[in-house]
């Protein structure tokens, strides 16, 4: 089935710009899910973009001084700054009449859900003009896998070797409750949509929230060939949803619009038997997990049919 | 046109900023400084300034807003206090180690706890290995002319570096004088617009702030050590400028007060260094030869200055309005520092005074300068780290 | 390729980069598995193309993936995701 499924997006896919934006050489881990939410996003922003990234696994992918990765320019920035200095350059920008140039604040879930929720929820508060990205790893991967905001229930990371307790933060949620004019969950397996909708928060104005999940075969712990397979699942078993806060309208998109029928939904086992980190579930944790997607799918439904408001 | 206006030190602040034409500013309130962020506000809702405000949610997020902004080719400003500057400290480093002359009033308040709004430079002392310059103002006529020439300052090339102007909180910031404002023309004679060393750019893309091995890393430091030095050459040369062009200026490193002939050099910061004169007043009148000298730079420190000032004194005594804990008063141990390699150092004494806010008169530095002399007749510093005031 | 610094008067004041392929050198040392392309079996779709992390999969003539062997890791994303089975991992040295 999904072999037709790409056959369509063929058209689509050879209108993408061949260009590289961010440079071959670097230091990405094989298979690298950030990496490729990287270079995504260039194709989906092309080079006028600016960005602002915090100690993170991008950091590292930028690579070490006189030399860097990136072909459009870029400010690294403490971990919880984000959003902040992000604030400072689109200030900037405007006082001096720089437009014609996107400005993305770049962050992992660690430096966005935790440490750096703050600022980001400042920003947004502030009716900042800038795109801010999540990629989402689940942990903090650029220190050695410790369990982040955003690691889901019941994971392995050296923090919570034997599974974190709690569910993952709803940063989609709460970045749709600071009603900004677009919040938006991508994954790096769905490349058209992801594009799509970063060309769609290109046009807008105002704060747009994009969360990106990126699998990581080091910290989730499945080989590197598989890194494009965990995403897709994640969104088939409705582990990952796929959706827009549209000015406050909730709408799923892509392949998750289906999923709303729990039987299209594949079980989540399929999901977490594949990965390291979920290997020391117990058959009660899995019947948590699935019960807890279920219950979150109910949410949507409701989102969609405008019930409920985060 | 110039102007009087008779404001407070906040305000004047404000007006600083106003005038120095900065174009982004991000602030957070904090008891004593809101009121400067309150005339920033006002000028800019007002449309007589023309900069972009970012009312931030925390101090971390205004030094990183401002660091943002510098790096995208603005001329920045903030203000904050004793919590502020502190919950600020991780981005200080990073403004100056990205060589942003970014310029902030420090409105000096305690370090809680216990909670306090009152002055001592327990804040802005607490920072000094940050790589800023730091100035401490006795006037607020001295606040605005400081914020601009901490600019021209920091915005020279061979700078770059942040500055702090600092002065305390209620005696200065909220105390009304008179001041002097220039004639804008003149002021942005004497002050171009900021033209950036370095900045974001998609025609000219780069990325500032990667990974530097140890191979590097020291010689990036030494770079900020130098341009120190350089900052430690061109004050005095800004000081007498502005004082061609404005008729003000502040004796470039230190204020010097009847220190000439003095046997007793009474050295201090801020407001202190004004009820000192006082006490040397009167002290001459009763035949003592003692003198006073305020600093008006922390960093640079002025060590050329410090021992051409006491080279025919006796004895120089130290007045800190901070203590480092485990220690004594930093402003006394880099006078010593100052000193220690000098063939003949005068006696040095430090004394502890005015902590939380707790009032320093000209009364109290008679008192000090009494006990200097009387461990001068001796020859020998009974205490190290004498406390000026405490109860008993 | 930028050099790299030598003497003090080299360096900016400040960590400046500027864009550089091989920042990390050539990744293709990297490798225990490289791709191979049958082109044969390739019907250019872009799957390859756009699910590769690194970028190295280059659109050749009309859309034939080339794959740049100085810098692929050899994640096997490529020869998982291709429908077709037109790209096979092979052990590298052997």
């Amino acid at each position: 089935m999904d072999w037709f499924k790409s056959v369509k997006q063929m058209v689509a896919l050879k209108e993408l710009p061949k260009e590289e934006w961010i440079l071959s050489g670097n230091a990405a881990c094989a298979g690298c899910g950030a990496s490729l939410s990287l270079r995504l996003t260039y194709k989906a922003l092309g080079p006028r973009t600016v960005f602002v990234i915090p100690a993170c696994c991008t950091t590292v992918i930028a690579g070490p001084f006189p030399y860097t990765a990136f072909s459009s320019p870029l400010l690294n920035m403490a971990f919880e700054a984000t959003a902040a200095a992000t604030s400072g350059v689109v200030a900037a920008f405007r006082k001096r009449g720089i437009k014609d140039v996107t400005v993305v604040g770049w962050a992992g879930d660690g430096g966005t859900a935790d440490i750096g929720i703050q600022a980001l929820s400042g920003a947004a508060e502030r009716e900042t003009d800038f795109i801010y990205i999540m990629y989402d790893n689940e942990s903090y991967m650029n220190t050695g896998i410790q369990r982040s905001g955003s690691t889901p229930y019941g994971a392995w990371t050296t923090t919570t070797p034997t599974g974190k307790r709690q569910n993952k933060k709803n940063m989609p949620l709460i970045m749709a409750a600071h009603d900004v004019p677009y919040v938006a969950t991508a994954c790096i397996s769905y490349p058209l949509d992801l594009i799509a909708k970063l060309r769609k928060a290109k046009e807008m104005k105002g704060t747009r929230y994009i969360q990106i999940l990126t699998p990581c075969p080091p910290g989730w712990r499945f080989s590197t060939e598989k890194t494009i397979e965990m995403g897709r699942l994640s969104v088939q078993t409705g582990m990952w949803a796929l959706f827009e806060f549209d000015q406050g309208r909730f709408r799923l998109s892509g392949p998750s619009a289906a999923l709303i029928d729990k039987e299209k939904r594949k079980p989540i086992e399929d999901y977490l038997q594949k990965q390291g980190r979920f290997e020391h579930l117990t058959k009660e944790d899995v019947t948590m997990i699935q019960k807890w997607i279920d219950q979150t799918w109910e949410n949507y439904k409701k989102l969609q049919l405008n019930v409920y408001s985060p | 046109m110039s102007k009087m206006v008779i404001d407070t030190g906040n305000h004047i602040a404000g007006y600083a900023a106003k005038a120095a034409r900065v174009q982004v500013v991000a602030a957070y309130p904090i008891t004593p400084q809101s009121p400067v962020v309150e005339q920033i506000a006002e000028f800019v809702e007002r449309g007589e300034m023309d900069a972009e405000y970012i009312r931030v949610e925390s101090e971390h997020s205004a030094m990183t807003a401002c660091i943002g902004a510098a790096a995208a080719g603005a001329r920045t400003f903030t203000a904050t206090s004793a919590q502020g500057l502190a919950l600020m400290h991780e981005m200080l480093h990073w403004a100056s180690g990205a060589r942003l002359p970014i310029v902030m009033a420090v409105v000096n308040r305690a370090m809680a706890p216990p909670w306090t709004i009152w002055a001592d430079f327990s804040d802005s002392l607490s920072q000094r290995d940050t790589g800023w310059i730091q100035f401490y103002c006795a006037s607020n006529q001295e606040i605005f002319d400081t914020v601009l020439q901490a600019y021209k300052l920091c915005e020279n090339q061979q700078v770059l570096l942040p500055a702090m102007v600092c002065f305390e909180g209620f005696i200065l910031s909220h105390t009304s004088m008179p001041v002097k404002i220039p004639d804008q023309e003149a002021i942005d004679d004497f002050l171009p617009p900021y033209d950036p060393a370095w900045v974001l750019d998609v025609d000219n893309p780069l990325s500032h702030g990667n990974m530097v091995s140890p191979e590097w890393y020291m010689e990036f430091r030494y770079f900020i050590q130098e341009a120190m030095d350089n900052a430690k050459r061109l004050i005095p040369e800004i000081d007498k400028e502005y004082g061609r062009r404005f008729g003000f200026e502040y004796g470039g490193h230190i204020e010097q007060y009847r220190c000439e002939d003095a046997d007793l050099v009474l050295l201090s910061m801020g407001t202190i260094g004004s009820e000192a004169r006082i006490a040397v007043d009167n002290l001459r009148k009763q035949g003592v030869k003692v003198g006073s000298a305020r600093l008006r730079v922390f960093r640079p420190f002025p060590r050329e200055e410090i021992r051409r000032l006491v080279k025919d004194a006796q004895m120089v005594t130290a007045i800190d309005r901070q203590i480092s804990f485990g220690i004594e008063g930093p402003l006394f141990t880099e006078v010593k520092a100052s000193l220690y390699g000098e063939q003949d150092r005068p006696l040095a004494a430090g004394f502890i005074a005015g902590l939380g806010g707790r009032d320093v008169t000209f009364h109290d530095v008679e008192k000090i300068a009494m006990k200097s002399f009387e461990w001068l007749k001796t020859g020998k510093v009974e205490e190290e780290v004498k406390w000026i005031g405490l109860r008993a | 390729m930028i050099k790299a610094p030598k003497h003090l008067k080299d360096l900016p004041i400040t960590p400046l980069s500027r864009p550089t392929v091989a920042s990390t050198g050539i990744t293709g040392f990297w490798r225990t598995f490289r791709p191979i392309l049958e082109p044969a079996k390739c019907n250019r779709c872009l799957i390859c193309w756009i699910f590769c992390p690194e970028g190295c999969i280059k659109r050749g003539t009309e859309d034939m993936p080339e794959i740049d062997y100085d810098y692929c890791k050899g994640c096997g994303i490529c020869a998982n995701e291709c429908r077709l089975g037109a790209i096979k991992m092979e052990r590298e040295g052997l």
